[in-house]
């Protein structure tokens, strides 16, 4: 088992640096940031001292052994329009962002746990189809354009709940929350929403499928013939069995909830890292861009390691093909 | 002769500004907090780090200038309550007596000095404003008020640039890194508003300087949102969310007319659309992006001819995109400036829309059957950048030019265009209130070590043009120098250098208790809103 | 992401015994058609990709061509007659395009950046996923931590990139979203195979000595297709989404080459201004094909799935 951790956490590092060489190389190929940051009416003098000042009169692939040297100390560079090192701007904005995603997969869960149980139990009835059809919405509709909706409806229609931005804040751990305040959460709701409706139609569709998988198991079987009472069966044998997929689907998809609150953050405008990253790909804010990047590989990287150590502990099979091999 | 004018207009500002001052004094209940949202975020509270717009106009409500400037970006005495030339090659300054920071430190000369020292050393600096204080070569305190800054040349410019230089405070930003702004530390200026918390790229919190020396502004707090998603800011001025927004998105235009609970402000901007064309190819060498109708190469550039050039920009109804892209939110343009700015040339109106005279001129060249050219253009920089440029596609396509478009983000459109890739593209320029700027970016010929034609990204060359723009950047009589620059425009133009579009208009959003004085640099400062009852006395 | 799991998520409950490893095509068409709503799904696909096709002889006007726009025949209400003559029953856009003709031409380019895309990421992922799961030691090591490069990266993130970095075009967003695909493909065929390689058919053939390729294509494939489907569904729906949101992003298509994502985001500007017709009905488009190509998928994944059947 040692050895296996090892070899996979070696490999795990061997990735992280083949990323950061891709991410580097591939960002640092993209447009020229200076022509987007300078001013239009600077003259040739000025623009070749922003190219010095940014350190882009380098070649790359100095520039890339210098930014390997300060990551290894834990610097991933300055940021060309805020002047501020960019590992420090991102977790700044990490809160708002892993609060978002966070307050979209429970209500993910919440809502879609119960709902593709039903489905799962009564396939054929006309609410699980509605339910179903549902989920097919969820899985269809751009996120984008959801996002507006809502705030079409429920702000400016309505004007029940705020259309963009963060609540007001309360520390806790020395971090900005919104979630701790009643004005915060009401922020939060929509964005949330909009960041879940994809998550609440996985979780539907797997508590389903795995429902009525489960259901036609022997032990479920066996479980049924022994006389338990229905609430029983589903609630122990059938539930804890496709607990264990649907939560790990959801954890694996915390990160690409993250990754993909860059839609939902720019319609809200919500200052979380997602709205920094689009608006660091605008100006072309390349260290800001590779810190992002490698750090939501590495969370990756991390999530998937933990889920592959996991699984060969919980599936013999597997960890017997990883010991064979 | 230009002291005295310079002299007569500040003093007319500052009775001015005494009077707006009383007016809103007289004001009865000042609103206690005004929520505005920009829609392009603020990068830093530094004045001097990053030359933009978004930042601009932040510092302004922080900080001052030494010569402020109004809304049609006229200068106005700011930190200086006079100025001008003592020699050719001196300006001198005479101070606003009574000024204090923020912090009570009073304002002298030793801050000006200081500040024009700091500008060109402000550590990685993606646009610094050094060219500003380039000309400068000695600064001398004569005292406390009066400072003179010493030119190598003759520098009729000089105070033009100044205003663009905000004022610090030399004991509490010695030493004060671009991060001691960002975090309001050192955001400490002569200004109208203190910063309260600055969350970067989400929001900032101002409230009022009540030791402010010009007009009191109206309002006690003032949260600063920023809003980048056109239809967002809209919707939260629609909700109620904020009582101001600016960038406001031609799409909502009709709609935000006909609400009764917003109302507009909008002026005329000082940014032209136009297109810049290939220069740079020979007569009888091809242009990346012009074939004939097979798609072969053409074996000749007819963007050089001057009729090719004139029938392109008889091709394209302007009225028509102004009305129907635009939706009125833009001016059709004959030239750089607006009118009734400095240095607009009266007779360059917009090119009569002639399709007919296009083909003609077009056959007259050579092309009776037109060619087939790609427009480029970028989608996500200018109002409606990407639309303007499908529907002079549509306009090229009517009179035989088969025109392709195509829209790409700013990153990688900018750098394709710096590197002359395109045939003809679409592009923008916000101008200073003087021809000599937009002329020695755009139109001069490329030259590193002048400094000149650095955004003339087609190559236009033109040595006549180049004289004179040289003779207007020493020319010290603002009449003579006027004279200068609408002559070389005028050269330029005839020579369809470029094809002007339009102005852009600048247009800002309100709920109905606010009014608002928009400004044609496009900057969105809090100073400039108040309650619209104070503005109705 | 989803699709990995339901890989995944397949292997802990696998425990009955597979029955019929090929089944009859007449079979699976009777038990497709069990369900309505499939039939009904499978009837306004076929629709849909017949407007699709047949696009450039039954739309009224060529929306690529600039020279049949006109700009003073933008943002008219559907039911217009325009300057050309015939009437925009779906109203035109900014640039008076016709609505109609533009979510015509449109479905063709989200169907095949959709199909196309869903279609090389199956072949590229499926292939290696299934190498992997056989050949296991290096090559499954080297395959898996390719994978794992390429799922350490967020589509929506790694698409972006691709495309700041290719530019703009057709061809581009399809490459980019292989790049950003094909590793669900291979994960889950390699989940599903990794499982199924132990079962007792599987050690039957072996012992058969049947040829490698046969037991790899004719064996082991066919099992791990019941995942594979429901994958490559939900994937073609999820690339058209993607394509759209990329659009709205500002990369994708060319502006002037719309696909339906594209024709939404242009319209989502006019959405508060009360010029629905701009954004809904190409989003109305975008809603009835990807929903009908989930209903087929969803019968086809219960239909396919052995477990399923009593």
């Amino acid at each position: 088992m040692s050895v296996y951790l090892l070899r996979r956490l070696l490999q795990a590092v061997a990735v992280v640096f083949a990323m950061s060489l891709i991410v580097f190389v591939g960002v640092y190929a993209i447009g020229d940031p200076v022509e987007i940051l300078i001013s239009p009416d600077a003259d040739q003098l000025e623009r070749e001292r922003a190219i010095a000042a940014l350190g882009l009169d380098l070649p790359l692939w100095e520039q890339y052994f210098v930014f390997l040297a300060r990551a290894m100390q834990g610097d991933l560079g300055r940021s060309f329009v805020f002047n501020e090192p960019a590992l420090r701007l991102i977790l700044q904005r990490m809160p708002a962002t892993l609060e978002l995603a966070f307050g979209a997969t429970i209500m993910a869960l919440i809502i879609g746990l119960p709902l593709g149980l039903y489905a799962g139990l009564r396939p054929h009835s006309p609410l699980s189809r509605a339910i179903m059809a549902g989920s097919i919405l969820g899985f269809s509709l751009p996120t984008f354009w959801v996002g507006l909706m809502l705030i079409m409806v429920f702000a400016v229609q309505l004007g029940w709940l705020p259309s963009t931005g963060r609540g007001p804040t309360r520390e806790l751990l020395g971090l900005q929350w919104s979630f701790l305040t009643w004005e915060g959460m009401r922020h939060m709701l929509m964005p949330a929403i909009n960041l879940s409706l994809f998550k609440i139609s996985l979780v539907i569709r797997l508590t389903r499928a795995g429902v009525r998988e489960t259901i036609l198991q022997d032990y479920v079987k066996f479980a049924r013939a022994k006389g338990l009472r229905p609430a029983r069966v589903v609630g122990v044998h059938v539930f804890k069995n496709i607990l264990i997929p649907v939560v790990t689907v959801v954890g694996l998809e915390l990160g690409s909830t993250i990754a993909f609150s860059v839609v939902t953050e720019s319609v809200f405008a919500w200052p979380g890292m997602g709205k920094l990253i689009i608006d660091s790909i605008n100006v072309l804010d390349r260290p800001v861009i590779v810190a992002y990047l490698m750090i939501i590989v590495l969370m990756f990287i991390t999530i998937n390691l933990v889920v592959d150590l996991t699984y060969s502990v919980l599936d013999p099979r597997v960890r017997l093909e990883a010991k064979g091999t | 002769m230009s002291a005295t004018l310079r002299r007569n207009a500040s003093v007319a500002a500052g009775a001015a500004a005494l009077a707006l001052a009383v007016l809103g004094a007289a004001a009865p209940a000042r609103a206690q907090t005004l929520t505005m949202a920009v829609g392009a975020p603020v990068t830093s509270l530094d004045p001097h780090y990053h030359q933009l717009s978004p930042n601009n106009a932040v510092a302004d409500m922080i900080f001052d200038r030494l010569i402020n400037t109004d809304n049609l970006s006229r200068m106005v005495p700011g930190l200086a309550v006079e100025w001008r030339a003592v020699e050719p090659t001196v300006w001198e300054f005479r101070l606003r007596p009574g000024v204090r920071f923020h912090n009570g430190n009073p304002f002298t000369a030793e801050d000006v000095a200081f500040t024009l020292q700091r500008v060109p050393n402000v550590p990685n600096s993606p646009s610094s404003f050094a060219a500003y204080v380039r000309p400068i070569r000695g600064v001398e305190i004569v005292d406390p008020l009066t400072i003179r800054l010493r030119t190598a040349a003759p520098a009729p410019l000089l105070p033009q640039d100044l205003t663009n230089v905000r004022i610090l405070d030399r004991e509490t930003h010695e030493g004060a890194a671009t991060e001691d702004y960002n975090s309001g530390r050192a955001a400490v200026g002569t200004g109208p508003w203190r910063v309260v918390q600055h969350r970067s790229g989400d929001r900032i919190e101002f409230e009022r300087n009540d030791g402010y020396w010009g007009e009191k502004p109206a309002f006690q707090r003032v949260t600063y949102r920023m809003i980048t998603n056109d239809a967002a800011r809209t919707a939260a001025l629609l909700a109620g969310d904020v009582e101001f927004i600016d960038q406001v998105p031609t799409s909502d235009l009709a709609k935000l007319r006909a609400d009764q609970r917003v109302t507009l402000s909008e002026i005329t901007g000082l940014r032209l659309i136009f297109l810049g064309l290939d220069h740079l190819r020979a007569p009888n060498e091809n242009s990346p992006f012009v074939t004939d109708h097979e798609g072969r190469p053409l074996g000749r550039n007819p963007l050089r001819d001057v009729r090719v050039r004139r029938a392109l920009s008889m091709a394209i109804d302007r009225q028509a995109i102004t009305q129907r892209v635009m939706e009125g939110a833009a001016t059709p343009a004959g030239q750089f400036l607006p009118q009734g700015v400095f240095s607009h040339v009266p007779e360059l109106t917009p090119p009569r829309f002639d399709p007919e005279g296009a083909r003609r001129l077009l056959a007259e060249a050579g092309y009776p059957q037109g060619f087939r050219i790609t427009l480029h253009s970028p989608n996500d920089r200018y109002i409606n950048d990407a639309r303007i440029a499908q529907a002079v596609g549509q306009m090229w396509t009517r009179i035989g030019v088969r025109t392709a478009v195509e829209a790409q983000t700013w990153t990688t459109f900018i750098a394709r265009a710096g590197r002359q890739e395109f045939s003809a593209h679409l592009i923008g320029w916000g101008s200073n209130p003087e021809g000599s700027h937009p002329l020695r970016n755009i139109i001069a010929t490329y030259n590193r070590e002048r400094g000149f034609g650095a955004s003339n990204r087609g190559r236009y060359s033109n040595p006549e043009v180049d004289a004179l723009i040289e003779q207007a950047l020493v020319e010290m009589d603002e009449e003579k120098r006027e004279r200068i620059l609408q002559e070389a425009q005028r050269k330029a133009f005839e020579d369809v250098a470029i094809i002007p579009l339009h102005i852009q208009t600048n247009i800002w959003a309100m709920r109905r208790h606010l009014a608002h004085t928009p400004r044609n640099d496009e900057l969105t400062r809090a100073q400039d809103v108040r309650p619209a009852n104070a503005a109705a006395r | 992401m989803s699709d990995l799991a339901l890989g995944r998520g397949a292997v802990p409950a696998a425990a009955a015994a597979p029955e019929r490893v090929e089944t009859p095509f007449r079979r699976f068409v009777s038990e497709f058609a069990e369900s309505r709503l499939a039939l009904l799904g499978l009837a306004v696909f076929a629709l849909v990709a017949l407007a699709a096709i047949l696009a450039p002889w039954i739309a009224p006007q060529n929306p690529y061509d600039l020279a049949q726009l006109d700009i003073l025949d933008g943002r008219m209400e559907p039911g217009t007659v325009g300057g050309a003559g015939f009437t925009y029953w779906l109203g035109t856009d900014d640039q008076g395009r016709d609505m109609l003709s533009g979510i015509m031409y449109g479905l063709r380019i989200s169907l095949s950046v959709g199909a196309g895309s869903a279609l090389i990421a199956c072949l590229v992922g499926a292939s290696l996923g299934l190498l992997a799961a056989y050949a296991g030691g290096r090559t499954d090591s080297l395959i898996m931590r390719l994978v794992d490069l390429q799922l350490s990266f967020p589509a929506i993130l790694a698409a972006l990139m691709i495309l700041a970095f290719l530019g703009k075009g057709i061809l581009n967003v399809v490459i980019a979203l292989v790049l950003v695909e094909w590793a669900y493909y291979a994960r889950t065929v390699r989940g599903t195979a990794l499982v199924e390689r132990r079962r007792e058919y599987i050690e039957a053939a072996h012992c058969l000595a049947l040829p490698t390729h046969r037991i790899l294509f004719r064996h082991l494939l066919p099992n791990c297709l019941p995942p594979l489907i429901v994958v490559g569904t939900m994937q073609v729906a999820r690339a058209i989404a993607l394509e759209a949101t990329l659009s709205f992003l500002g990369l994708g298509v060319p502006i002037t080459e719309p696909s339906l994502g594209l024709l939404i985001a242009n319209g989502y500007e006019y959405m508060l201004s009360g010029k629905y017709w701009i954004s809904f009905y190409p989003g109305i488009a975008l809603l009835i094909t990807i929903v009908s190509i989930n209903l087929v998928g969803d019968q086809l994944r219960d239909v396919l799935n052995p477990r399923l059947r009593k």
